[in-house]
């Protein structure tokens, strides 16, 4: 199958549409077979997917608007095929484990259109495209935190949407001026990302261009000063929203980061090195103190979110293979363990309707499958080895030692401050004695709950155990996208500090 | 003794006034049916008017570009066909809109399509001349039609609207008039051609510079006035808010289609002859009249007026690229209009179905947010039709207004002018907010009162408008490749 990839970007969008037609009271099962064979599509690509062919594969592409240069273009390789296959995974898991009453069908179309502009992001090549996703997914995300939120719903829905919205024109006039120079040196109007790479702009374009890129995508991430939109958004989003979000539409900012900045701006991403690393510290430390003092559940997991984007980002700029192939990890395991710890609290707030801890307590007698799910989530979270979290985590420490031992101390931290916060929370809530009457009776996990987190349990043991069958792929682009970088980088610094030779797999 | 004129008929080039004869003498037809008989129908007339601006249309189609007629006033050059074309299209898409399932006062007068007929043929006098008479002429035809046509809709907010159109209308008209005047004297001509050639002999002579400022200066608040730049613009809102919805959603697009192709040829004249502060006023103009625009946008009670507040903003962005003067920035003025119009008719056509004989909601206002509450439960389809609109108008890819948008910042950036891209991002994003409030009292908020309200005027014609509509605001990344290799080869054959 050629074109896979357009059918797995329009498949969950015509579902969608004919969703309209589904009667409401089957439009739930409706859409956990939509998103269930949109996963084995994803699947399906894997499985055809070239493990040896580290470049661009089942490449489409179709011009458009050729007198401006744009042109219907998808690829996969091997740092998107991974976050594509956690988008479907992601989808379906929130689909199942989905408890909502009002208004269900909404919900369902809505998430499907939603799914198609995740994976639309991760597959475009063609930088229009690829904005034309980004934009797209805040609108149902808008409806979804807007329409199915908490109280201050609208306010965090504009929030953020606003927030990514401005950023994004930032970003969008640097991509008019990306093509701009491409027509200025070859004639040619082209916003194709191969394209692009091809250009080799003196350092001081880059650097303005770097700032244009950076705007639009730390605000999605989100870095440090622009995260204030996100603990709002997860505050007020339904559990579903919360999920996807963190799972999936945070990782479009770091995806941003790898696809966009690192190999159009080498020299530029060199001389950022130092204040991103140091913005993703403040990220990693300020934010996982702000966890701490946290009393809502489900804000810890938000501000953790912050903190481990916070480890994702310093992987990126990390510049070397272990760095940004452990982000790329990190950002599946991330997106899995913090989708998989969003439902958990929805499980609760299902329950009870409230996300204060001192609400809890000694749960861990009265819901045990529970208090075991949300342990071993909790550990992948604070990357304990053998979890998921543990790889991407000290991959990305260990390939950002080569740049800065020091800093790598201080990320390192983030292990410790993180085990404390996220231990206090199981603390406070699970351990001890039930002081709450109206704990006392609540229900453990049901099966449809069961069903949706046990594969969330298994995937993060397995890839926790043996993550090789991801990480050689992805290791493989990521080495192409490195020693691509060094072969077009001006600067000395930058061809010095883009390190190609060491391998993942030595290190496993 | 004065020798007799003599004057072939094939050097007046007649083929080049065709398309405005027929539109002048199809309202005349007009006015002899209801001579004739009484009481027709007003679908009658639309479908007849809509049948001679088709005519209208296809002649301006057959046009050979670069051509001159009628004593050398008329000139059709590729841009004067473009802005033809849109204006005929524009005035077919929105025509229509008067077959609503209720009885509207001004639809059952002849006169009201009879006059749309003669407004028409006045703009599209002002596209093809570059006689400065002429184009007053068209202006003034045009003008005094449209407020005519405004004060028909037969509520006191509509004759304030038209009186008020009307003062701020000749106030224009004399500014542009005393302009032409200095321009005439400075050169001795009225011809732009002949204008710039004497110009650019004479412009190292000293004192010159202060007459050109005089001109431009008088020329572009009259312009500006016309297009509702900002400090001009203040007429826009309570004008659009008198006028029925189908007329203001005309006003937003059409007259400044034609107003833009007079700027576009006196500007561009003024900029081209190296005039560089011509470009500098035009330049803050554009980012003032954005920025306004926005902000007074925000803080609307009603949805018309937002509209209007959105239009001046939407017009700020497309005057920057006026000041461009370079193909590109000159092509996406109209490309720009093109994909705005649709969504623009689309947007205009909801408000219109909701128009009711009573104010059930607001005192003042026809269309308050309030109204359109919870309209996702009341009647989903038109939700999502509304917010698609709004979300094009805020420049969500990939609908309509985007891909005008995008040009026209890739063509300030083409031209060296990054930070005006910057302005015009940073300005999208404002105005998302205002098209996002819409969105959310649509969506997220619950009903205020009784239902029937929001579809009142519902019919078979216009769910075919706004169905046509949405489809050519989804749906142009499908169309906006011909759009743009038409526009800029039409307008780059007419040497801008």
């Amino acid at each position: 199958m050629e074109n896979i990839l357009s059918v797995l970007v329009f498949f969950p969008a015509i579902a969608g549409l004919l969703g309209f037609v589904v009667n409401k009271e089957s439009a739930r099962v409706y859409g956990v077979t939509v998103a269930a064979i949109e996963f084995f599509l994803s699947l399906w690509l894997w499985f055809a997917f070239d493990n040896n062919n580290a470049g661009m594969q089942f490449v489409e592409m179709i011009p458009l608007i050729p007198d401006f240069g744009v042109s219907y273009y998808l690829g996969v390789d091997g740092i998107s095929l991974f976050i594509v296959i956690m988008s479907t995974l992601m989808t379906l898991i929130g689909m199942i484990s989905m408890n909502i009453a009002k208004n269900i069908k909404n919900m369902v179309i809505t998430l499907l259109f939603l799914e198609m502009t995740m994976v639309g992001v991760f597959l475009s090549l063609d930088a229009i495209i690829f904005y034309l996703f980004w934009e797209l997914s805040l609108v149902p995300m808008l409806y979804i935190i807007g329409a199915w939120g908490g109280p201050l719903r609208i306010y965090a829905s504009i929030k953020f949407f606003l927030y990514t919205f401005m950023g994004s024109l930032v970003m969008l006039v640097g991509m008019l001026f990306v093509a701009y120079i491409y027509h200025d040196l070859t004639g040619v109007w082209s916003f194709a990302l191969t394209d692009w790479y091809a250009l080799v702009l003196p350092v001081s374009y880059q650097l303005w261009l770097f700032a244009a890129f950076f705007i639009g995508f730390a605000i999605k991430v989100p870095m440090f000063p622009f995260h204030t939109w996100l603990p709002y958004a997860h505050g007020q989003a339904p559990t579903i929203g919360s999920v996807i979000l963190a799972a999936v539409l945070l990782k479009m900012g770091t995806y941003g980061f790898v696809r966009f900045s690192l190999p159009m701006f080498p020299d530029a991403s060199v001389i950022a090195i130092t204040p991103i690393a140091i913005i993703s510290i403040i990220m990693i430390i300020y934010t996982a103190m702000v966890a701490y003092a946290q009393k809502d559940m489900k804000q810890v997991i938000a501000y953790s979110s912050v903190s481990h984007m916070g480890i994702i980002m310093l992987g990126i700029f990390a510049m070397n293979a272990e760095g940004i192939g452990g982000s790329v990890f990190q950002m599946l395991s991330h997106g899995i363990v913090s989708g998989a710890l969003f439902m958990l609290v929805g499980v609760i707030y299902d329950r009870r309707h409230t996300k204060m801890m001192d609400e809890f307590g000694g749960l861990a007698t009265v819901m045990p499958k529970y208090a075991l799910v949300f342990g071993i989530m909790l550990m992948a979270s604070v990357g304990l080895p053998l979890t998921i979290g543990f790889v991407g985590e000290f991959l990305v420490l260990i390939g950002f030692y080569n740049v800065s031992p020091i800093m790598t101390i201080l990320a390192g931290t983030s292990i410790i401050v993180g085990a404390v916060y996220m231990l206090s929370v199981y603390k406070k809530s699970f351990f001890g004695p039930v002081t709450n009457e109206a704990n006392r009776t609540l229900q453990d996990l049901d099966a449809k709950e069961t069903i949706s987190l046990v594969p969330l349990v298994l995937i993060v043991v397995w890839l926790g155990v043996h993550p090789k069958p991801v990480l050689e792929p992805i290791d493989n682009s990521v080495k192409a996208m490195l020693s691509f970088m060094d072969e077009k980088a001006i600067t000395q610094e930058a061809k010095e500090m883009i390190k190609v030779a060491k391998s993942t797999q030595e290190i496993k | 003794m004065l020798e007799p004129i003599k004057v072939s008929l094939e050097s007046l080039n007649l083929i080049t006034l065709a398309p405005m004869l027929i539109a002048i003498v199809g309202g005349l037809i007009i006015l002899c049916i209801d001579l004739f008989k009484e009481n027709l129908d007003k679908s009658l007339y639309v479908m007849l008017t809509i049948l001679i601006l088709v005519v209208d249309f296809g002649l301006v189609m057959g046009l050979n570009a670069n051509e001159r007629g009628f004593f050398d006033v008329m000139l059709i050059d590729g841009v004067s066909i473009v802005s033809q074309l849109l204006i005929v299209a524009g005035s077919i898409l929105f025509i229509p809109l008067g077959l609503t399932s209720k009885r509207f006062h001004e639809y059952e007068y002849p006169e009201f399509f009879a006059l749309f007929l003669f407004m028409v043929a006045g703009f599209q006098f002002m596209a093809a001349s570059d006689n400065l008479i002429l184009i007053l002429v068209g202006l003034e035809t045009a003008s005094l039609a449209l407020y005519t046509l405004i004060a028909m809709h037969n509520r006191s907010d509509s004759y304030e609207a038209a009186v008020k159109y009307f003062t701020m209308g000749a106030l224009a008209t004399a500014f542009y008039a005393m302009g032409s005047a200095v321009v005439y004297g400075l050169t001795g001509s009225v011809e732009l051609y002949q204008v710039a050639q004497t110009l650019s002999s004479r412009l190292n002579e000293p004192g010159l510079m202060i007459a050109i400022f005089g001109s431009s200066v008088l020329l572009l608040s009259a312009l500006a006035f016309k297009l509702s730049l900002f400090p001009f613009h203040t007429w826009a809102p309570d004008v659009y808010q008198g006028a029925s919805a189908p007329l203001a959603g005309y006003m937003s697009v059409v007259p400044k289609i034609a107003a833009f192709v007079v700027s576009l040829r006196i500007f561009g004249m003024y900029i081209e002859l190296g005039v560089e502060w011509v470009r500098v006023i035009i330049l803050i103009i554009a980012v003032l009249t954005m920025t306004l625009g926005n902000i007074m946008a925000l803080v609307q009670e009603d949805v018309k007026r937002m509209l209007a507040y959105s239009s001046i903003s939407h017009a700020g962005f497309v005057v920057a690229a006026l000041a461009l003067d370079t193909t590109e920035g000159n092509t996406s003025i109209f490309l720009y209009y093109a994909l705005f119009m649709f969504t623009n008719l689309g947007a205009f056509a909801m408000l219109w179905i909701s128009r009711h004989k009573q104010r059930r909601f607001d005192d003042r206002f026809d269309n308050p947010y309030e109204k359109f509450a919870g309209l996702i439960n009341i009647m989903p389809m038109g939700a999502v039709i509304m917010a698609l609109f709004m979300l094009s108008l805020a420049g969500v890819p990939p609908f309509s207004v985007f891909w005008g948008k995008i040009y026209v910042m890739q063509a300030a950036v083409n031209a060296g002018y990054v930070w005006l891209a910057i302005v015009m991002g940073l300005n999208s994003a404002i105005a998302a907010y205002y098209y996002l409030k819409l969105v959310v009292y649509m969506f997220l908020k619950e009903p205020v009162k009784s239902v029937d309200v929001v579809y009142y005027n519902l019919s078979k014609p216009l769910m075919v408008i706004i169905g046509f509509a949405t489809v050519a605001t989804v749906g142009a990344i499908f169309y906006v490749q011909p759009l743009i290799s038409y526009f800029y080869y039409m307008i780059s054959a007419s040497g801008y």
